[in-house]
């Protein structure tokens, strides 16, 4: 017999069991017991596999790279304890090296090759931007983006799409909100990224802060040829404008060259920077790399700059730092604990839950409407806004302030919306602690 | 007669490739209609270097005129398919005639720089006129499989038909004027314009025509990128992109329409192929890197066993020793020293002067 044969003869037998067992089972979908079924693209009984695009090398990379790493430990956690009713996840995140054009090519890969059941936490903006329109088009749930952009949240053009972290506009009104009260009259300035990212930040800022305070705008374009000599550029521009408070809405490499350029500049203005590009780990690690130093110069540059959290903090002895740490430990010990490596777990927790809610037999389907039906809170300081009309994530945050090498948190979890005149109001409930057994 | 064969060849390469799109599943039909559109530009830039013996680091710069004009024009006026890729060629052959002008007072390093310098400059324009040309993120538009081929036609599939043809047609075109009055007399410039010159051509007119059709070429391929991937960035033509097209053309074969066809080939395949070999021998975290490796490693292997390109190798595979590659690269090598080194071995052991291989590689390309 010869193999084409035989393997035309292995598939006829494959196909026919298949049939049975869909025949079998075609009854009970959706309940809560009864036989695991491949019950979608991407789903056998054995396993749901999920795809997503990140910058593993590039200019996005430092830091970000650990992202992905992070929440597949925490899936190997959840599949080392039983996994999802069963399954094991698998997940299979391409590099994109942060250039749409790739990404463009390994999200299909994705979803036309691979046939993953959901794109889970593709990471950023611009490169997210260029496939969310195919996602949707593929009908595929696009869940929990790495971008705090509030174009996620556009149910008519993207259902199938949602944030998870704070949005930036949300973040900028609780940072323009501090700033407002505690540098009132002080000359600010805002140092942003050129697309969605700092736009967006801005506009948040621009609610809260009076405009006569404001006396500089420096984008920078984050595919500069040259990103020293461009932040070196912008950084001259700041300082020519006298501003006592910098505002920063960028990610963590050109956030350690902009505190480079003060440095040699010799200019020391408050620095008040999105949660983006402040995690003291890999913003001190940063700082060294490019400086070619080491010990605490990084540390001691970052001192004292303020910023925002949605997560808890790491220097804390929260039941969530603690669970994250010790599958740091198990899985990923030759990475940093930083806040790299908590944010991804943190969204891998997140998508745990929603595909829990999906029931026994996940869909595509029964995935959206899981997370359209609402997420408890959980990992996050402040709720979820998950609904059928609203795809945004976290709805707040709290401030702080680096000191030594960990966020101290300033002041309580504030709330808000994305509007020009929601109040940012505190959130005073008690964020829940994490599950004994460590699974949603 | 030679038309005649090579309009025989495009017919059954045009039903070929239809064929096989319609055999493949969607992803490997879009990464058919990228093959095909990176073939284009791979062979506009054969011709530019190989045959006219200029060269060009910045191909990447009319590829994104050629994309940028596909969206606006796709975005805003809603032209037909065919005439917005006409237009993308159009708009980037201006682009290549004005780099043309400049390009033929310079010589080696000096038009390498300057070429360089588009593609470094170019994109730089998208950041320039944001609300034009959405900046970073580019312009995102969509292209719909027309009507007529029933509601379950897969767009992947419409793409990689659309890109095929165009690659046929622009290879049919190439070929055609690589054999005419035109591409005798860019070989003659190429290997030395001194006599080209004394021979009574015009050296700046044909210069500049090669550059015309060059970047032409690339337009085109920018525009079926753009409708492939359904939107044009920055990102999508940086100075790597650029580079990348100058090492297909070389690992191809210097100057040969068909080993454009293997640069595309490699451009498009080997690094997911990479990224997958490494990803299922468990180098799941150098996977990154391992793309970047696994390609200069092919580049070093092929300049090292195959000096003259894959196509060269396979030439050599096939037939007797063939002199008319090796001279070309020879020629090649005498102008650009950067290309002298693997190309040393074949020029010194087949001893053809450069100028028999004007008459020599007449009808190979």
């Amino acid at each position: 017999m010869n193999r084409s044969h035989r393997l035309g003869v292995v598939l006829t037998g494959a196909a026919a069991a298949m049939s049975l067992v869909v025949a079998a089972c075609g009854g009970n979908s959706g309940s809560s017991s009864g036989a695991l079924q491949a019950s979608a693209p991407g789903v056998t009984t054995k396993t749901i596999t999920i795809g997503s695009h990140q910058p593993l090398t590039g200019i996005a990379a430092p830091g970000y790279d650990e992202i992905a790493p992070a929440s597949n430990a925490y899936f190997q956690y959840v599949n080392a304890h039983g996994g999802v009713f069963g399954r094991k996840i698998v997940y299979k995140y391409l590099n994109d090296q942060y250039n749409s054009s790739i990404t463009t090519t390994v999200v299909r890969q994705l979803i036309l090759q691979d046939h993953v059941f959901a794109i889970f936490n593709g990471l950023g903006t611009p490169t997210h931007l260029a496939v969310a329109g195919f996602i949707n088009s593929e009908k595929v749930p696009d869940l929990f983006v790495a971008s705090g952009c509030a174009c996620w949240n556009n149910v008519s053009t993207y259902p199938e799409t949602s944030g998870w972290q704070i949005n930036y506009i949300r973040e900028g009104k609780i940072l323009g909100t501090y700033i407002a009260s505690h540098f009132k009259g002080k000359k600010v300035a805002f140092f942003y990224q050129d697309d969605e990212f700092g736009l967006d930040g801005v506009k948040g800022l621009d609610y809260e802060i009076p405009a006569s305070q404001i006396v500089a705008r420096e984008p920078y374009n984050v595919a500069a040829a040259n990103p020293a000599a461009e932040v070196g550029t912008l950084t001259a521009a700041l300082k020519a404008s006298k501003a006592q408070v910098v505002v920063a809405f960028a990610v963590p490499a050109f956030m350690a060259l902009l505190r480079l350029s003060e440095l040699s500049l010799s200019y020391s203005p408050t620095l008040v920077s999105s949660d983006v590009g402040s995690d003291p780990i890999t913003l001190s690690g940063l700082l060294n790399s490019f400086a070619k130093k080491t010990g605490n110069f990084g540390a001691q540059l970052i001192q004292g700059i303020i910023t925002d959290s949605y997560l808890p903090s790491l220097g804390s002895n929260d039941s969530w730092i603690q669970l994250f740490t010790k599958i740091h430990n198990t899985y990923i010990p030759k990475l940093p604990m930083d806040g790299n490596v908590l944010y991804g777990m943190s969204v891998a927790y997140t998508f745990v839950q929603a595909l829990l809610k999906a029931g026994r037999n996940p869909t595509r389907q029964s995935l959206l409407a899981a997370v359209n039906a609402g997420l408890p809170q959980g990992v996050s300081v402040a709720p979820y806004a998950y609904s059928s009309t609203d795809h945004d994530g976290i709805t707040g945050a709290y401030m702080a302030e680096v000191e030594n090498g960990v966020l101290v948190p300033l002041g309580p979890v504030q709330v808000t919306d994305n509007t020009a005149t929601g109040a940012v109001t505190t959130y005073s409930t008690t964020q829940p602690p994490a599950p004994t057994s460590g699974i949603p | 007669m030679t038309q005649a064969r090579n309009i025989g060849i495009a017919v059954v390469a045009a039903v070929l490739l239809l064929v096989l799109s319609s055999k493949l599943d969607s992803y490997r039909q879009y990464q058919l209609a990228q093959v095909a559109a990176m073939v284009i530009a791979v062979a506009g830039l054969t011709v530019l270097i190989g045959v006219s013996g200029q060269i060009s680091i910045g191909h990447g710069a009319f590829m994104f005129v050629g994309g940028y004009t596909t969206a606006m024009l796709l975005m805003h006026l809603n032209w037909n398919l065919a005439l917005v890729i006409v237009a993308s060629a159009v708009v980037a052959g201006v682009a290549g005639a004005i780099m043309g002008i400049a390009a033929a007072r310079l010589r080696g390093p000096y038009l390498a720089g300057a070429t360089l310098m588009l593609a470094v400059a170019l994109p730089a324009v998208a950041y320039q006129w944001q609300s034009v040309f959405g900046g970073d993120q580019g312009l995102n538009f969509v292209v719909n499989a027309p009507g007529f081929l029933g509601q379950n036609f897969q767009l992947t599939e419409w793409q990689a038909w659309v890109c095929c043809i165009c690659a046929v047609i622009v290879m049919l075109l190439l070929a055609n004027v690589l054999h005419s009055r035109v591409g005798r007399n860019w070989r003659a410039l190429r290997d030395n314009d001194t006599a080209a010159s004394l021979a009574g051509l015009n050296v700046g007119v044909l210069r500049v025509r090669a550059f015309i059709v060059s970047a032409a070429c690339a337009g085109v391929a920018g525009a079926l990128l753009g409708m492939t991937m359904l939107n044009v960035t920055p990102g999508a033509f940086t100075l790597a992109l650029s580079i990348q097209l100058l090492t297909a053309v070389v690992l191809g074969g210097l100057g040969s329409l068909a080993g454009a066809v293997w640069g595309g080939i490699i451009l498009v395949l080997v690094p997911p192929f990479l990224t997958d070999f490494a990803a299922s021998h468990g180098l799941s975290s150098a996977s990154a890197s391992v793309p970047v490796v696994g390609y200069g490693l092919v580049l070093i292997v092929v300049m090292l066993a195959f000096p003259t390109g894959i196509q060269g190798a396979i030439r050599r595979l096939l037939g007797p020793v063939e002199p008319a590659a090796a001279a070309q690269v020879s020629a090649m090598a005498r102008r650009w020293p950067l290309l002298r080194k693997p190309a040393a071995k074949p020029a010194t052991t087949d001893g053809t002067d450069d100028i028999s291989s004007i008459g020599v590689d007449e009808g190979r390309n």
